[in-house]
């Protein structure tokens, strides 16, 4: 036995393994000493449960409706934010307080029609999207033998055919903190051009899919082209799916709703 | 342009006080500050950056200035702040007991210890994105993970002190002892 597997784990080495920060040959080398050490062993299952403990906690919170004073807060930003972007957009030097006031008014307004037409245009379109998706993910989950086309193990051979098919440089997010391992992936055909599913499964061999391709939108502002999380149920697998910048998402689980939403948005926060 | 919801961001933020703060009044109030500090600073993020991090750096500091300000009150003679004491009361409506005892833990580590420990594990939020949130160096965030995760199991092994379980329905001050 060399040095390198009989030295003590580190502090920082439980850390990332508690938090998933680390994967492949490093992650097995760290797991192989630890089995040699009982202690840093039960550190480390306590800390992985102080991890499920807090990420479960105050939960609820995400899924009550936002009281209207933050939301007022809110919308005052985002109209500050456009304020600033338009200033920037037309080289806006000193132009005086006058205009700022009138494009801040202005900003204000677009923002709301925007929005309104981000309601009525952009449904139809993406929830066919996850129509598909489900159909995807209800055919392709339960398969056995061949559940992907190109396995995990071609992980950058996978997503370099995936991200040149459906024409955007894609990257596959990681949800081994969340306990999923990447499968593999699938090219698919999608009413509106190709489509990418991505598959992952957990220890217990739950399947998930992400399920991605581009949602050809009216050529509009790039706000039309953006919709908040959307949860839907109404078939045999639930979906959280949202488009960002013309492309569109939907992950699949046989799972609840908040686990599915806390998945969702892992994905989100990585692509 | 990539124009990622603020409205998005508020669930997580909200949920995220709650947690730093104990109290729901407490929390939203951070919130609201959050977003109108926000509204005013609002040039200082840059644009394609990650806006969750930035909103989380915004609530940090003036998290981190509050606390400051209420050590120095404390400081100055006022010797208990019934508002820490009845946070440790106040159930939260759903809350499931571990719940409570889980924030009622949280609420007994020092701030900079709390932070770190939710960044990291309820905000799932990599090393690297917390030493920017809290503008500590690198080493400074682990050696805090390290503390608030060894002292949040001492905490929760320990068997829990329940003086304050029966006082909750008067509503009156409990006895009130200093806690540092």
């Amino acid at each position: 036995m060399d040095s390198q597997t009989t030295r003590q784990l580190s502090d920082d080495e439980l850390h990332a393994l508690a938090d998933g920060r680390t994967s492949g040959p490093e992650r097995f080398a760290l797991e192989a000493r630890l089995a040699l050490e009982p202690n840093a062993k039960s550190r480390l299952a306590q800390w992985q449960q102080q991890n499920l403990l807090l990420r479960d906690l105050h939960r609820s919170v995400l899924d009550e409706a936002v009281p209207s004073p933050l939301l007022e807060a809110a919308r005052q930003t985002v109209s500050a934010q456009k304020t600033t972007e338009r200033w920037s957009r037309m080289g806006g030097i000193a132009a005086g307080v006058v205009i700022s006031f009138g494009m801040g008014w202005l900003a204000n307004a677009t923002w709301q029609s925007q929005h309104r037409g981000t309601l009525t245009a952009q449904v139809p379109a993406s929830s066919e999207f996850v129509r598909q998706a489900r159909y995807a993910h209800v055919v392709y989950a339960p398969e056995v033998r061949h559940p992907v086309e190109v396995t995990a193990a071609e992980q950058v051979h996978l997503v370099q055919w995936l991200s040149k098919r459906v024409g955007k440089t894609l990257k596959v997010p990681n949800l081994t903190a969340q306990g999923y391992e990447l499968v593999g992936g699938r090219l698919l055909p999608g009413d509106t051009g190709a489509r990418a599913q991505f598959m992952f499964q957990n220890g217990a061999g739950t399947r998930l899919t992400l399920y991605l391709g581009a949602i050809p939108a009216p050529a509009q502002d790039e706000v039309t082209q953006e919709t908040a999380f959307r949860f839907a149920t109404d078939g045999a697998v639930p979906s959280f799916y949202w488009v960002d910048q013309g492309f569109g998402y939907a992950l699949s689980g046989p799972l609840q709703r908040d686990a599915l939403m806390q998945l969702a948005q892992a994905v989100y926060q990585q692509l | 342009m990539d124009r990622p919801d603020l409205l998005a961001q508020i669930p997580g933020l909200r949920r995220y006080a709650r947690a730093l703060t104990g109290n729901t009044w407490a929390a939203d109030d951070l919130v609201q500050d959050t977003l109108e500090r926000a509204c005013s600073k609002w040039r200082l993020w840059i644009i394609g950056s990650d806006l969750r991090a930035w909103l989380f750096t915004v609530m940090h500091n003036l998290y981190a200035s509050d606390v400051r300000r209420a050590l120095r009150r404390q400081q100055a003679g006022v010797s208990v702040d019934v508002d820490t004491l009845t946070n440790e009361l106040i159930a939260p409506e759903d809350a499931t007991a571990l719940g409570i005892d889980l924030q009622r833990c949280l609420l007994q580590l020092p701030e900079e210890q709390r932070t770190v420990l939710l960044l990291v594990s309820m905000e799932d939020m990599s090393y690297e994105e917390v030493a920017r949130i809290t503008g500590s160096p690198i080493g400074t965030v682990m050696s805090r993970l390290s503390r608030a995760r060894i002292r949040l199991q001492q905490l929760l092994d320990a068997p829990a002190v329940a003086p304050h379980a029966e006082v909750t329905q008067s509503g009156a001050a409990p006895v009130l002892r200093r806690l540092k």
